[in-house]
């Protein structure tokens, strides 16, 4: 099958700041991408891209319409949840669905009722009496009731509580993901996506540092505990990064073989947030 | 679901209604409903006055009946009546209308504006539906929706208005049907529906004008909207002071700036039409019917506004689909 997304050389200028610097890439159908980045490095401004709201240089491709001419067809098959408050204030739950249920023609009432029902929204309750939790969740419940290909999830969980931001991913995972759906998230709460991603992308001022699916970075970053007495013979290596706990050193290796790794010492997968803060070192200094 | 053209315009429209119910459709109600109070504490301080100070407006005194009435009235008062009655259902109306040019105004100006203001710019875009058909939704809920539901609401109040003036008038001995029978309530109705489409062809410009500025303006569109044709406009007079151009300030204020701010209060194609007024009550209610107000059609001052319009709300379609907000 052919790639939901595919961007060559795609860069945006704002007036002084270059947001997207030539970037390329190509997702295909069946993955949950993580699109990760300190803040400013271009995340908002490649989802914006994709879903054809702001202008940019370069081609790209999704779902075979191009988003700048082609907009209101690919919106038929593309969702989008941006950070939490963008439902209208004055719209009530009963109103946003049959609006919704009127103008997209792939969306399924009952499939959206349902999920309402395992919530305590009402019909006549307005998105301005609601918490940043249950706003969510009717979106949520608004989107996953909506058969598109592809769905784009910019902070989608920001300044949710725990318990919401579980069933947020959880729901997404047990009722709607399927092998025909793509999924591009945007967050800052790595841990909690980190075991739903197959993919991964780490975007850096406008240039994309890191693009490979979770097996690759199994492979290619390792994490090792290292005793102080072999810290030197692993700081030949050159390791990405170097920490300390409990008296023992941590190592962040990218692409140094396996073997070789684990004469250190103990050898494991790093979690997603320490590579993240490995790679991006130095950003805002 | 299927989903047509025709049926997300009209979902859009409707969820401009739920939007804007209180200017939309509360305002004229509730217009309407503090009219009719006022008028109702008019008659009865008039009733109350009147019986303290012993005068009894009656008619015809006791042996009231319909030929006495009608030999009592000429044909002249008794048009004079009717045009009374007439003016009391447009009344309430007009007022509405003056309230409708204000909800428009603000509507227009925040149409494009409040849900970038607010974000929600983001769920609407994230669904299927051109620019160019929400821009529309929002016009046709300015031009046609906005007036049509004060035209109606205004009939209510002005048929109730007539009510109560017939009844007022029938406690001195007027005969309630014979008075109604000189008022021509349909034609009234007539004519206001009918101006609608006049309406919407008149209001085009200061509509257009208006989500111009509410599409582009990164903040404070309504400072943008009033500010600069004012700006221009003394500009214009300054160098007019100087001798420099010999562009005319009346033009400019009477043709430009006045269509492109006010000309959402209903009436003000009249302006384009000549023989209003007149000598009685009479004359002058029919100077006001619809195909007098139809002669408007035929001025360029119209035209050229719709045309404007037609390139301000492309323009407006334009920003509301490229404006980046970030």
């Amino acid at each position: 099958m052919s790639a939901v997304i595919s961007a060559s050389n795609l860069s945006k200028r704002y007036k002084a700041t270059l947001a997207l610097d030539q970037v390329s890439f190509q997702i295909e159908p069946g993955r949950i991408v993580g699109l990760i980045g300190p803040n400013g490095a271009g995340k908002t401004t490649a989802l914006k891209a994709i879903l054809g709201l702001t202008d940019f240089s370069g081609e790209l491709n999704v779902l075979g319409f191009d988003p700048r001419k082609q907009r209101d067809k690919l919106m038929g098959e593309v969702c989008f949840i941006a950070d939490v408050a963008v439902l209208p204030r004055w719209i009530k739950v009963h109103e946003v669905v049959d609006f919704v249920a009127h103008v997209h023609p792939r969306f399924d009432r009952a499939k959206c009722e349902a999920f309402l029902a395992r919530t305590k929204l009402q019909p006549n309750q307005r998105v301005r009496q609601m918490s940043k939790g249950m706003i969510v969740q009717l979106h949520l419940s608004l989107v996953m009731a909506i058969d598109a290909k592809l769905l784009i999830l910019d902070e989608p969980t920001l300044g949710l509580d725990i318990l919401y931001r579980k069933q947020f991913y959880q729901s997404l995972l047990e009722d709607y993901f399927d092998e025909n759906k793509t999924i591009i998230v945007t967050t800052h709460q790595v841990e909690e996506v980190e075991h739903i991603l197959t993919d991964l992308m780490f975007i850096r001022d406008g240039r994309i540092v890191l693009d490979a699916d979770m097996d690759a970075v199994g492979e290619r970053y390792i994490e090792v505990m290292v005793n102080a007495d072999k810290a030197d013979a692993a700081r030949a290596l050159k390791p990405l990064d170097e920490r300390q706990v409990f008296g023992k050193c941590i190592f962040l290796f990218d692409g140094v073989g396996r073997a070789q790794l684990e004469a250190l010492g103990e050898t494991r997968r790093p979690s997603i947030s320490d590579l993240f803060v490995a790679t991006m070192k130095g950003t805002y200094a | 679901m299927k989903t047509s053209k025709a049926n997300t315009l009209f979902w859009l429209v409707k969820r401009e209604f739920w939007e804007h119910r209180g200017g939309f459709f509360w305002a004229p109600v509730i217009t309407g409903g503090i009219f009719v109070l006022l008028n109702i504490m008019g008659i009865v301080t008039g009733e109350v006055f009147g019986a303290r100070n012993g005068f009894n407006l009656s008619f015809g005194g006791g042996q009231n009946n319909l030929r006495i009435l009608s030999k009592a009235l000429d044909k002249q008062s008794m048009d004079t009546v009717g045009a009374g009655l007439d003016m009391v259902m447009y009344s309430a109306t007009m007022i509405m209308g003056i309230i409708l040019g204000f909800v428009v105004f603000f509507y227009c100006l925040g149409a494009l504006y409040d849900d970038r203001r607010d974000r929600s710019i983001l769920f609407w875009k994230s669904l299927p539906v051109s620019d160019t058909a929400t821009v529309l939704s929002k016009v046709i809920s300015a031009t046609v929706v906005a007036p049509f539901i004060t035209v109606i609401v205004g009939t209510l109040t002005g048929l109730l208005m007539l009510l109560t003036f017939a009844l007022a008038l029938s406690l001195h001995g007027v005969s309630v049907w014979h008075l109604l029978s000189l008022s021509h309530p349909l034609e009234v109705i007539a004519n206001m529906v009918g101006s609608i489409p006049l309406y919407l062809l008149w209001a085009l410009p200061t509509v257009g004008w208006l989500m111009l500025c509410s599409a582009w303006a990164r903040n404070k569109p309504f400072l943008w909207a009033v500010a600069l044709p004012v700006a221009v406009g003394i500009v214009i007079g300054w160098f007019n002071l100087l001798g420099t151009i010999n562009v005319s300030n009346d033009w400019y204020w009477r043709d430009v700036a006045v269509r492109i701010l006010g000309s959402v209060f209903p009436g003000g194609w009249f302006s384009e039409v000549t023989g209003i007024g007149g000598n009685d009550p009479a004359e002058f209610v029919s100077s006001l019917s619809l195909t007098r107000g139809y002669t408007a059609l035929a001025s360029a001052n119209l035209w050229i506004g719709v045309a404007a319009a037609v390139v301000m709300l492309a323009c407006a379609i334009w920003f509301r689909r490229w404006r980046d907000d970030s």
